[in-house]
């Protein structure tokens, strides 16, 4: 069953503008629950594009994206930001952690909107920081973390309230050989764990992971050819 | 609802880390703003203090004081004037009345003395006012003496000491017998310091007045409605002098303020993204902003209001006293009795806290209804 559906999506950047730029041109996809998809290809090829859209953080020009067969794209923001915080938790290639404060404040970040104890959300954070090895480094600020922790520390910010799809982009851009590796161990017990792992990555150490089921190239903001 | 709360509860934690990370910038805003407000919440609470002390004064003052007058100066009037001003129609009652300032040369302080219709009060004892009691370390059945208009020194008992609701009428007071009065003064026994004069309806007081005048041409006539009205335009305008110079620091605070405050650093719109990128409402970015603005504004208004009272009531002034307090040389140790407006206090509140809040709100607005992808480049 598809978990997310695009279906003929575009995206055009300044719009009527001399400097009009189309970054994803005409995208129809599937993508499965329970399994790992990675968009590979060239930097400016649109995975990056494309990941804000399936993951609610911008709306496309043209088409339409369903999330467990439903049109979401029409919705207003506030039930747009519901769903990413609900459905989608992020990795991100520059880590985005905020600076001053601590790394299991970062990574409960998620969960204040939704109104959860503060009590429970610090135990689960808590919790997630043991699992991902990097507890003793819960209260160190995030600017002191190395790039293998800050990783982590994203990893836990992303699963913090639980969500269905974890989107991943450029997850290794940042990281050794060996990091790479502990991070797609990581990954492939997150799949065995249910979770849908939608990765962005032009780094081979990903797409030829064997956790990975399958890779969609992308180039100039259209999918060339699907590999299983 | 619990919903609810806790999600303030948990912004309002976050907003608290985010100001305790950016500590010196915050507490040097906190600081200026503190500093604003304490200045004038300041000018504020003294001028009304002070015009309410004054009210409170004139209000147990007669509705008209007849003064003699030689060469623009005042001078002893004759009793004799009394049965003339009684003569005219619509006056109750004209009352002598004797009091007169001496200098203490122990203290280097002037005491008001004032003749008091007092049982207790016969010859040889006085009552004191706390400020002096205090001033003299002096107590009920200590002595204090006075040196005559001849040289002489006298010795007079105090026999009780009080205090009023306002510390200008009681501060410096000392009630005497009329005998020991005219003795420390050299006021002859046909002579009184001024009348007092009581009419039967306030409306014809400026009649009555004129009447005075026409009848005794070397006497003025004081009325307390005049009285209260240049107690009022002198606070007004030294209030007004002290608030035009405070303008200026206001308006750069203003400036520093709304720079600060209107101004997003790119570090902060980087976090703004990436809070809404991982399920932050636009709403939750405003109410964070909100809360981050009403924190720094009001506990520096609170802090200003709390300093401006300790330094007002508490330090009698010290900073702008020479502006304020003309008579300061007068009032040895002279406090301020507590008196607020809440009104003023309200439009401080809302000149302050209110603008600040905004100014933080509205740029946060605007960087937070932006798509938030514009982390993932």
């Amino acid at each position: 069953m598809a978990m997310i559906e695009l279906r003929d999506v575009r995206k055009v950047f300044n719009s009527g503008k001399p400097n009009e730029f189309s970054a994803v041109q005409g995208i129809s996809l599937n993508i499965e629950a329970g399994k790992v998809t990675v968009l590979k290809g060239p930097s400016g090829s649109g995975k990056t594009t494309l990941l804000t859209l399936i993951g609610c953080m911008a709306r496309p020009t043209a088409g339409r994206i369903m999330l467990s067969d439903r049109e979401i794209m029409s919705l207003p923001e506030r039930f747009l930001t519901e769903i990413r915080r609900k459905t989608f938790g992020f990795i991100f290639q520059q880590f985005n952690l905020i600076k001053g404060i601590t790394a299991l404040e970062n990574a409960m970040l998620p969960a204040y909107p939704t109104g959860e104890k503060f009590s429970s959300i610090r135990k689960r954070g808590l919790h997630l920081f043991e699992l991902f090895n990097i507890a003793r480094k819960a209260n160190s600020k995030a600017e002191w973390l190395s790039g293998g922790e800050a990783q982590r520390v994203t990893i836990v910010r992303a699963l913090m309230n639980n969500p269905s799809v974890i989107i991943a982009d450029e997850p290794t851009a940042h990281l050794d050989t060996k990091l790479s590796v502990e991070l797609m161990d990581i990954l492939e017990k997150l799949k065995e764990d249910g979770k849908t792992l939608l990765l962005a990555s032009h780094d081979s150490l990903v797409y030829e992971s064997g956790a990975v089921d399958r890779v969609v190239n992308v180039r100039d903001g259209r999918i060339e050819g699907a590999e299983e | 609802m619990a919903t609810w709360i806790e999600r303030h509860r948990n912004i309002l934690d976050f907003t608290l880390s985010s100001l305790l990370r950016r500590k010196r910038k915050n507490a040097a805003l906190v600081s200026v703003y503190t500093l604003i407000v304490f200045l004038l919440a300041s000018v504020l609470f003294f001028t009304y203090a002070l015009r309410k002390e004054a009210s409170i004064l004139l209000i147990g003052a007669p509705e008209m004081i007849v003064q003699k007058l030689v060469a623009g100066r005042q001078e002893p009037i004759p009793v004799a004037y009394i049965e003339q001003i009684r003569a005219i129609r619509g006056v109750s009652s004209v009352q002598a009345r004797l009091w007169g300032y001496y200098y203490d040369p122990v203290v280097g302080a002037n005491y008001t003395l004032m003749v008091a219709e007092d049982p207790d009060l016969s010859p040889g004892g006085i009552a004191v006012g706390e400020g002096l009691a205090r001033i003299r370390l002096a107590a009920a059945g200590d002595t204090i003496e006075f040196m005559t208009y001849r040289g002489v020194t006298i010795e007079l008992e105090i026999r009780k000491t009080f205090s009023s609701e306002s510390g200008l009428v009681s501060s410096d007071l000392v009630l005497i017998s009329e005998n020991d009065f005219r003795e420390v003064f050299g006021v002859q026994t046909h002579y009184s310091t001024d009348l007092a004069v009581t009419v039967r309806n306030p409306k014809e007081l400026p009649t009555i007045a004129l009447k005075v005048a026409e009848m005794l041409p070397d006497t003025r006539q004081i009325l307390r409605e005049e009285l209260l009205r240049t107690y009022d335009a002198i606070f007004n305008w030294r209030g007004g002098i002290l608030l035009a110079i405070l303008m200026g620091a206001v308006l750069a605070f203003i400036i520093f303020a709304w720079d600060k405050a209107s101004g997003l650093s790119m570090e902060e719109k980087r976090e703004i993204g990436i809070l809404k990128a991982v399920g932050w409402e636009t709403s939750d970015i405003i109410r964070m902003k909100f809360w981050e603005g009403l924190v720094v504004s009001l506990s520096s208004f609170l802090m200003g209001i709390l300093l401006a009272y300790i330094h007002v009531f508490f330090t009698s002034f010290m900073l702008f006293e020479p502006v304020l307090k003309g008579w300061a040389v007068l009032y040895p140790q002279f406090k301020i009795t507590p008196f607020i407006d809440g009104a003023q206090v309200a439009s401080l509140f809302f000149l302050t806290v209110v603008p600040y809040t905004v100014a933080t709100i509205i740029p946060s607005w605007r960087a937070a209804v932006v798509d938030p992808d514009s982390v993932m480049r």
